[in-house]
């Protein structure tokens, strides 16, 4: 999934200063999985924005709203009824959502209301960890479903490096070594001979450098 | 016991701690509460196992927004108490107002005079 952090109640206080009525946009997808910008979240900081505007004798009107999904015009239409009778839009979707929604309606002003992070997986109910960079060209099966474009700090392809130390990567105590754990789930699978083989150099041109990337299913089309 | 209290705590009934919910305390600020606190069961003796452990996780959650909005988070408090323990629920709720009393009206009733003072107490 992708995993999201709010941003803090002093930046949004910031972004919204100039508007009296918002609509505070959630999404039920991703974020609301990892507790950024679902509905709770949009309850929370609706509250804390009220609370706010209140200690200085302000006043904020805010319409909650969460859609389904804020990355399918499907369901940004559902907000076309009402958007213009607010000033702004808040999103708590993910980066995708925020300029989807923006996209939709060019003339509203859309502000972000959370920092996209990374894609990756709950580790523990409250704790999520990156797994995956989108890099475009999938490795996992050469390195026992470890990646080490997400998981190593310097996307080694060839690992690991001299920072490695009882597992752990040199840069943070709690971050395990991507390359111990391809080594040690290789040997458990006893595909240790994948380890002996030199990873190539990788072609970038899949991943961001590339620019903007696009999926088509001309299939699946049904506009042309 | 006919044990007496400060009679601007409103309580609210929940059927476990682990019910309040971050936003359920944040309601209470909003609607204009000077102070919150939770009295859970003694920890160590939820019904659920968790419950009071939970909210006293959220409490703490609870103080970090309150920092952040500028609202002294000595105004949100959890205590934990058996049902038998009259005289402490009594201790407790005079210790809580006396708390909230030193700190004063809610900053956000500040502009709000017409707003009548309110606790809240789940």
């Amino acid at each position: 999934m992708i995993v999201g952090n709010r941003k803090s109640l002093e930046e949004i206080l910031e972004l919204v200063k100039p508007y009296k009525k918002i609509l505070l946009l959630g999404c039920r997808e991703c974020i609301t999985v990892c507790a950024a910008g679902g509905e709770r979240e949009v309850g929370v900081l609706a509250s804390e924005l009220k609370i706010a505007r209140k200690k200085d004798g302000e006043e904020i009107e805010i319409k909650e709203f969460t859609l389904e999904r804020q990355c399918d015009v499907e369901y940004i239409e559902q907000i076309k009824p009402f958007i213009d009778e607010y000033e702004a839009v808040v999103s708590m979707a993910c980066g995708a959502g925020i300029n989807y929604t923006a996209d939709c309606f060019p003339k509203n002003i859309v502000l972000p209301a959370i920092n996209t992070t990374f894609l990756g997986v709950t580790l523990e109910q409250g704790v999520w960890s990156e797994r995956c960079q989108g890099c475009g060209e999938c490795i996992l099966h050469l390195t026992g479903g470890v990646c080490p474009v997400a998981r190593c700090a310097k996307s080694l392809f060839n690992g690991p490096c001299g920072g490695s130390a009882k597992g752990v990567c040199e840069v943070d105590k709690d971050t395990d070594c991507a390359w111990q754990l391809i080594v040690d789930r290789l040997k458990a699978q006893g595909k240790l001979e994948n380890y002996e083989k030199i990873i190539e150099i990788k072609d970038w041109s899949t991943s961001r450098d590339g620019g903007p990337r696009r999926r088509i299913r001309e299939d699946l089309r049904i506009t042309s | 016991m006919r044990l007496s209290y400060p009679t601007n705590i409103k309580v609210v009934k929940v059927p476990c701690t682990g019910r309040v919910d971050v936003l359920t305390m944040l309601k209470a600020f909003e609607a204009g509460a000077d102070g919150i606190y939770v009295a859970g069961c003694l920890e160590g003796e939820c019904h659920f196992l968790k419950g009071n452990l939970r909210a006293r996780k959220r409490v703490n959650y609870l103080k970090t927004l309150l920092a952040e909005l500028g609202i002294e988070p000595e105004r949100a408090a959890i205590y934990n108490l058996s049902s038998a323990q009259g005289q402490r629920f009594a201790q407790i709720a005079e210790e809580m107002t006396g708390i909230v009393r030193a700190l004063g009206p809610s900053p956000i009733r500040k502009h709000n005079a017409e707003e009548t003072p309110a606790g809240a107490q789940a």
